[in-house]
């Protein structure tokens, strides 16, 4: 089995054994949703403008509070130094626990968007360009906030750093998350944000374990 | 043949020269026995051999090829203990074990690996197999640390206060583990205050590298990164 496999598998099975993880993630996202209606009123016309937004901003935040524990626990009890030591790349290494947290929280997020969707009484036109937006755009989230994830090792309020380093890079991936599914829902086409947000995350998948390794050797010198 | 040497290195931790102009040599079957006070750059050194960081100048180098030049050849070389011991709390000892095991064994067929269980066996702890990690002892971990090191086959084992919290009982079986492992060909570097039991180890102490400008000055704790 290839190092990547190795590693990917450890960390879902460490993430299963754990479980509570990705349920938390998923039960922020759901909360921070539901206190809109709670706060703006229940209006379905603004609720149904609102929705996209609020949707993806409840998933950039989710993504967000899960990703500092990426390599946090490796960290504090010597696996990461250890896994830098073995014979498989440190960009490899990163890759694949950047995949093994999108699959314990971003597709979790996925899955439970439309659910959200209909409680933000958003029309049925935007629901399949609600999740292709989330499908392409959160695996961006994952790899963009590693190298965030990489860079607050060692710091103390390492948390409120990681927001202030990732949130700014969100900001596309936001913005044409969200107007994907406002043009579906006018009646438009979603495919050209739709193709931006492939770009973006064809940018990301290479560049960023690459910048998340460098960031970790930093830290472990 | 010496395989693993180090020429003129000198080591920059947090801005200030922790040792300076440190030659050593290893051959196979050899042993290096670091010495020195507590912040004169045992660990430091460790890890400028295993990679973990560079050294301000001077070279560090296998069969003649500076190690910096292809890091990922260098880890299949070595096995490295530092202070903290990665055992996962979620998951059994045998499967802590079995991940560490399997990076290093997928190509790499030379020499036989012990299985898991064996390793635990030499180091006393074979009805541990199927304990989490979260139920161990300080000096638990460590053994299942270094039961990692006998899982996958290495040249070089580096090994920082590999006695640090085992009981004596442990202590010997690891004595007789490194004893092994030489008569295989095996080299060890060792950093340790204890008596390691290392039969015609090179001693290096640290101490007689000291920068000199530094010897009035209080120096830094050694210390993880």
């Amino acid at each position: 089995m290839s190092g990547f496999m190795l590693i990917l598998r450890r960390d879902l099975h460490l993430a299963f054994r754990q479980g509570m993880d990705s349920l938390m993630v998923v039960a922020f996202f759901v909360i921070a949703v539901v206190l809109f209606p709670l706060g703006v009123g229940p209006e379905p016309n603004i609720l149904a403008r609102i929705g996209p937004g609020v949707i993806w901003v409840a998933a950039l935040l989710a993504s967000m509070l899960s990703l500092e524990r990426l390599f946090q626990t490796d960290y504090e009890d010597g696996s990461l130094e250890l896994l830098a030591l073995q014979p498989v790349a440190l960009e490899v290494t990163v890759m694949a626990k950047v995949t093994a947290h999108w699959l314990t929280t971003g597709l979790p997020l996925i899955v439970a968007a439309p659910l959200l969707a209909v409680l933000m009484n958003m029309p049925a036109d935007g629901f399949w360009a609600l999740m292709a937006a989330l499908v392409i755009g959160t695996p961006s989230l994952s790899l963009i906030g590693a190298i965030g994830a990489a860079l607050i090792l060692g710091s103390r309020r390492g948390g409120i750093l990681l927001s202030l380093l990732v949130l700014p890079l969100y900001i596309p991936v936001l913005i044409f998350g969200v107007s994907a599914v406002d043009a579906a829902l006018g009646g438009f086409s979603a495919k050209p944000q739709l193709l931006i947000l492939s770009g973006l995350l064809v940018a990301a998948l290479p560049l960023c374990p690459w910048a998340g390794a460098a960031a970790l050797r930093q830290s472990m010198e | 043949m010496t395989r693993f040497t180090g020429t003129d290195v000198v080591c920059l931790r947090a801005e200030r020269i922790v040792f300076e102009g440190l030659d050593f040599a290893l051959d196979p079957a050899g042993a290096l026995m670091l010495r020195g006070a507590n912040g004169s750059g045992k660990s430091s050194l460790l890890r400028l051999m295993a990679g973990l960081g560079r050294p301000l100048s001077g070279t560090i180098a296998w069969d003649d090829a500076d190690i910096a030049d292809d890091p990922e050849a260098h880890n299949r070389h070595f096995h490295y203990v530092g202070h903290a011991d990665p055992v996962k709390p979620v998951l059994t000892v045998a499967e802590n074990l079995a991940f560490w095991a399997a990076l290093r064994a997928r190509d790499d067929s030379a020499g036989a690996a012990e299985t898991a269980g064996e390793a635990l066996e030499r180091l006393g702890i074979g009805h541990l197999a199927s304990v989490p990690g979260r139920f161990l002892s300080a000096g638990q971990k460590r053994r299942v640390n270094l039961a990692r090191v006998l899982t996958a086959p290495a040249d070089l084992w580096l090994l920082d206060e590999p006695q640090a919290a085992l009981d004596s009982q442990a202590s010997r079986r690891l004595e007789t583990a490194i004893a092994d492992h030489r008569r295989d060909g095996g080299m060890v570097v060792v950093a340790s205050h204890a008596e390691a039991g290392l039969k015609d180890a090179v001693t290096l102490d640290l101490g007689d590298f000291q920068a000199k400008l530094l010897e009035s000055t209080g120096m830094a704790e050694e210390s993880a990164p």
